[in-house]
């Protein structure tokens, strides 16, 4: 199947490149005139992240604070965030990227001290924020990686590999999800669906079982949390080859909060948009799935409890009934389940019987 | 039982048995002290006559003496008044023999410590002394001198008249003496430079037994004015002082008795006295029975109305002299003096001098460096057990916002006709509360000013600071923004600068 939309990634670039010339330009002509160069952004704080029904994910208000090279509180982040967008400006136009990591050790090299990386991570979050892109669009990459597999053949365009193509079938441990994968467009695919898969010892099994050919199906592994990049992956697959999205994780609170911020977000990330897939389903290990299957299970725990708690007064949890009913279930149950728990029925059952079962049921 | 024998000993060899309370302990401290009573025998012979002092020590190596100690020549040479022929001989040669005795604040006081030198000398190297000497008048003396110990006389080997062309005056000390330079190295040169403190109008010079040259120059050449003789005040008499003035005294009665020999007693108040005292007026005071001179002295002690001393005959640096001193010696950044009114203790006048150095030469070492004189003269032993040290130990200085890590040095000086020295060896001050309390008063003081200081030089670092953080961070975002921009010339940050000092050229 041909793809409907080619999703330009090539314009997306020069479109990156001239916002953060733009942003360059504004400060220089502040400078010019005999101004302290000064930025507004949209405010982080918790105060003034809300969440949106209509966009199903969290977005950030109308208080907006005001950076200023004048304050001498603000004045080196202010030169660290001037310089994050120089070093960006660097990397998008020589094609190069870096991971956050990277960033933090390449300041050094210019005078411009991170006290940690968490101080320079969070200065790229204040470019993200200034420049309503994410810094995956920048060249910056945080260090983790998933993967991918399933056919669906895609074509390069990093430096190097531009018009290369590669089907996701290639290689039987899967694809990363990296910079070269996540800037490529989609060429063709015959999978009918996503399903993704948190830990790697499931995706592996998935993959020997041939699950993508019985299912017609992509896999997609989180590896635990989902890395932005990677959710926006599965975004970009959900719109442009409109493909359902069915996700598996742990029967726990930590597992479902996977699931639930690969459909709906995170707080974090409330300054970015399109990083989310509203319409993907959870597909289990449910807590009624627990009861239902009569999995092995484990006692939850303190910390689990009091994240069920948290989660039930979670916004992105309240809209559904399905998630207010599995948190009670948890609850109630007081037992969770990991996905290894279904080998008790032997190594296929989970495949054979749950899988098909729990995709129709979540269709 | 054996019988006990009695000898007699003469004052030589009762010091010369003693020799450790005079500080002539072991080879390093004997040479130390050598130096030391007659570097002040000289600085007392210039001061007397206002005479800015030279004085050049030399100390040179004659030979070993044993496995840790040697032969040294000792020679000290000064500008002072000089000293009269006559008593050339007995200045040297007869212990407790001085001109020292009246009331008035000067370094030497017993009689003895030029004498120790010299004794200690002739004792471990057998050698005689050389003292040349004048007042400068046409003639200059010369001795050679050895100290006659059982009788207590001077012995004189030699006499010598030159002609003194140059009208110079001064005396030059040399004799030879068994000692440890390298152990009391530092000390000595600790003294020289503590010495140079406290009498910045002095040029000292210390040559070496290894030929080095320690040069310590006057800063100035104004000098405290000289101190007066006084008569003792009745608070600090004791029964042997006015046994020697009833025997000395030409008066007949009791009234004109007390007004002549004692320190501001006028007819009204010694008219007071008596009355308080039962004692008739025209009583002739060579007739009191031994009962009534203890009696009289119990009263002139429990009588309430004597007038305090007064400080004229003490001579206090003044906190000018005291600035150029330690601004000469510590360099410091930043330098507070300060000079307590008289005040007296058990009828002995006495001043506290104080001054706190701040940075500069002065090193942080995690507690202060106390530098603790009396009469000018630097005390180097015993710190902990002065009553200064513990005055400054027992401070808050939490609430002068001063650490004990900071740069300070604190200088003490006190002054009085009798320095309450806790021991002969005249090493600390007894912790006399009036002392105390004077410290305590002057060191608040200055502690006061110290903080001043701190906080406004807090204030300019603060500045300085942020300043320097504008000076660095405005380029660069310059230089980005240019960067980014595609720019070739970097905006001008030369107005954004100057808009951010608050004070102008001063931070
Ligand atoms: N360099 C000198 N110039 C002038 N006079 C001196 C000099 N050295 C000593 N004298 C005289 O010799 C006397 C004896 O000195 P000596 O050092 O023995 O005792 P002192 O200084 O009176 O008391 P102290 O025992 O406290 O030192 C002094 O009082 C002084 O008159
Ligand atoms: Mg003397």
């Amino acid at each position: 199947m041909e793809t409907k939309r080619k999703y330009s990634v090539t314009e997306k670039k020069s479109e990156v490149i001239s916002s953060l010339k733009d942003f360059g330009s504004k400060i220089y002509e502040q400078m010019e005139k005999g101004d302290f160069p000064s930025i507004t952004m949209p405010s982080r704080s918790t105060q003034n992240i809300y969440y949106d029904m209509n966009l199903r994910q969290f977005i950030l208000g109308d208080k907006s604070v005001r950076r200023s090279a004048r304050n001498i509180r603000h004045v080196k982040p202010f030169t660290q965030l001037v310089w994050v967008a120089r070093f960006s400006h660097e990397l998008t136009t020589q094609r190069k990227t870096s991971t956050l990591r990277d960033v933090y050790y390449s300041a050094q090299a210019y005078e411009m001290t991170f006290k940690d990386q968490q101080e320079s991570d969070n200065i790229i979050t204040d470019l993200e924020t200034v420049l309503g892109l994410s810094r995956e669009d920048f060249n910056i990459f945080p260090e983790e990686r998933s993967a991918v597999f399933g056919d669906l053949t895609i074509e390069y365009t990093v430096p190097g590999y531009e018009g290369k193509t590669l089907n996701l079938t290639t290689h039987p441990d899967g694809v990363l999800i990296g910079p070269a994968l996540t800037s490529a467009e989609f060429v063709n695919t015959t999978a009918d669906k996503i399903i993704a898969i948190e830990k790697g010892g499931l995706f592996t099994r998935f993959i020997e079982e041939n699950v993508h050919k019985k299912f017609n199906a992509l896999l997609v592994l989180t590896a635990g949390q989902a890395p932005r990049a990677t959710r926006h992956f599965i975004r970009r697959l959900h719109t442009e080859l409109n493909l359902p999205v069915y996700i598996f994780t742990d029967g726990d609170p930590w597992g479902m909060h996977i699931a639930m911020v690969i459909i709906s977000g995170s707080a974090n990330a409330a300054h970015l948009r399109e990083l989310n897939t509203p319409d993907a389903k959870w597909s289990g290990v449910w807590a009624t799935d627990i009861v239902n299957y009569k999995l092995p299970t484990d006692p939850l725990d303190e910390v689990d409890i009091k994240r069920l708690y948290e989660l039930q007064k979670d916004p992105r949890y309240k809209e559904d009934p399905l998630w207010q009913r599995e948190i009670k279930t948890f609850l109630k149950i007081r037992r969770k389940a990991e996905q290894e728990a279904f080998s008790r029925y032997g190594l296929t059952y989970i495949v054979d019987e749950y899988l098909p079962a729990k995709l129709e049921e979540t269709k | 039982m054996a019988q006990a024998t009695f000898e007699e000993i003469s004052a030589s060899d009762f010091f010369y048995r003693n020799r450790d309370i005079a500080g002539f302990t072991n080879p390093s401290r004997a040479i130390f002290a050598a130096i030391r009573e007659l570097v002040e025998n000289s600085l007392d012979a210039a001061e007397s006559q206002k005479i800015p002092p030279d004085i050049y020590v030399r100390l040179s190596f004659e030979g070993e003496a044993s496995k840790d100690t040697q032969i040294y020549k000792l020679r000290v040479e000064d500008n002072g008044c000089g000293i009269h022929p006559r008593y050339i001989p007995s200045a040297f040669g007869q212990v407790l023999y001085g001109s020292k005795y009246k009331l008035k604040q000067m370094r030497g006081t017993f009689g003895l410590g030029g004498k120790m030198a010299v004794l200690y000398g002739q004792i471990t190297t057998h050698q005689p002394a050389y003292i040349t000497s004048s007042t400068g008048l046409p003639k200059i003396y010369s001795f050679k001198l050895m100290i006659d110990i059982q009788r207590n006389r001077p012995i004189i080997l030699d006499r010598k008249v030159l002609i003194n062309k140059e009208q110079w005056h001064g005396t030059i000390v040399e004799f030879t003496l068994e000692g440890d330079y390298l152990r009391a190295r530092s000390k000595i040169l600790e003294y020289f430079k503590q010495t140079a403190m406290v009498n910045p109008y002095a040029n000292l010079t210390f040559v070496d037994p290894k030929g080095r040259l320690y040069k310590f120059t006057r800063a100035t050449t104004d000098m405290p004015n000289p101190p007066q003789e006084t008569e003792p005040h009745p608070y600090g008499v004791d029964v042997e002082l006015l046994q020697r003035l009833i025997q000395v005294t030409p008066h007949k009665n009791m009234l004109d008795f007390l007004k002549h020999h004692f320190h501001r007693v006028g007819d009204v108040t010694a008219q007071k006295f008596l009355e308080f005292s039962g004692l008739n007026p025209s009583k002739n005071p060579k007739k009191l029975s031994h009962e009534e001179i203890v009696r009289l002295m119990h009263n002139l002690k429990k009588f309430k109305d004597f007038l305090p001393p007064d400080a004229s005959c003490l001579s206090p640096l003044g906190e000018e002299l005291l600035k150029a001193g330690i601004s000469k010696e510590l360099k410091p950044e930043y330098l507070v003096v300060h000079q307590r009114k008289p005040a007296t203790y058990a009828g002995h006048p006495f001043i506290v001098e104080l001054g706190i150095a701040y940075g500069g030469e002065v090193p942080s070492k995690g507690s202060f460096t106390i530098y603790r004189f009396a009469n000018r003269i630097p005390l180097l032993y015993d710190e902990a057990s002065d009553v200064s040290f513990r005055v400054i130990s027992n401070m808050n200085w939490r609430r002068y916002k001063v650490s004990l890590d900071m740069p300070i040095a604190i200088v003490v000086h006190i002054c009085s006709t009798k320095v309450p020295y806790k021991t002969v060896g005249k090493e600390f001050i007894a912790d006399r509360p009036e002392v105390r309390r004077e410290i305590a008063n002057a060191l608040r003081e200055a502690a006061r000013q110290l903080q001043h200081f701190l906080s406004k030089r807090e204030h300019v670092d603060k500045e300085r600071k942020r300043l320097g953080i504008f000076a660095k961070y405005l380029p660069k975002i310059a230089q980005f923004s240019a960067a980014l921009a595609g720019k070739e010339k970097l905006p001008d940050i030369e107005r954004l600068l100057k808009s951010v000092q608050k004070y102008g050229d001063e931070a």
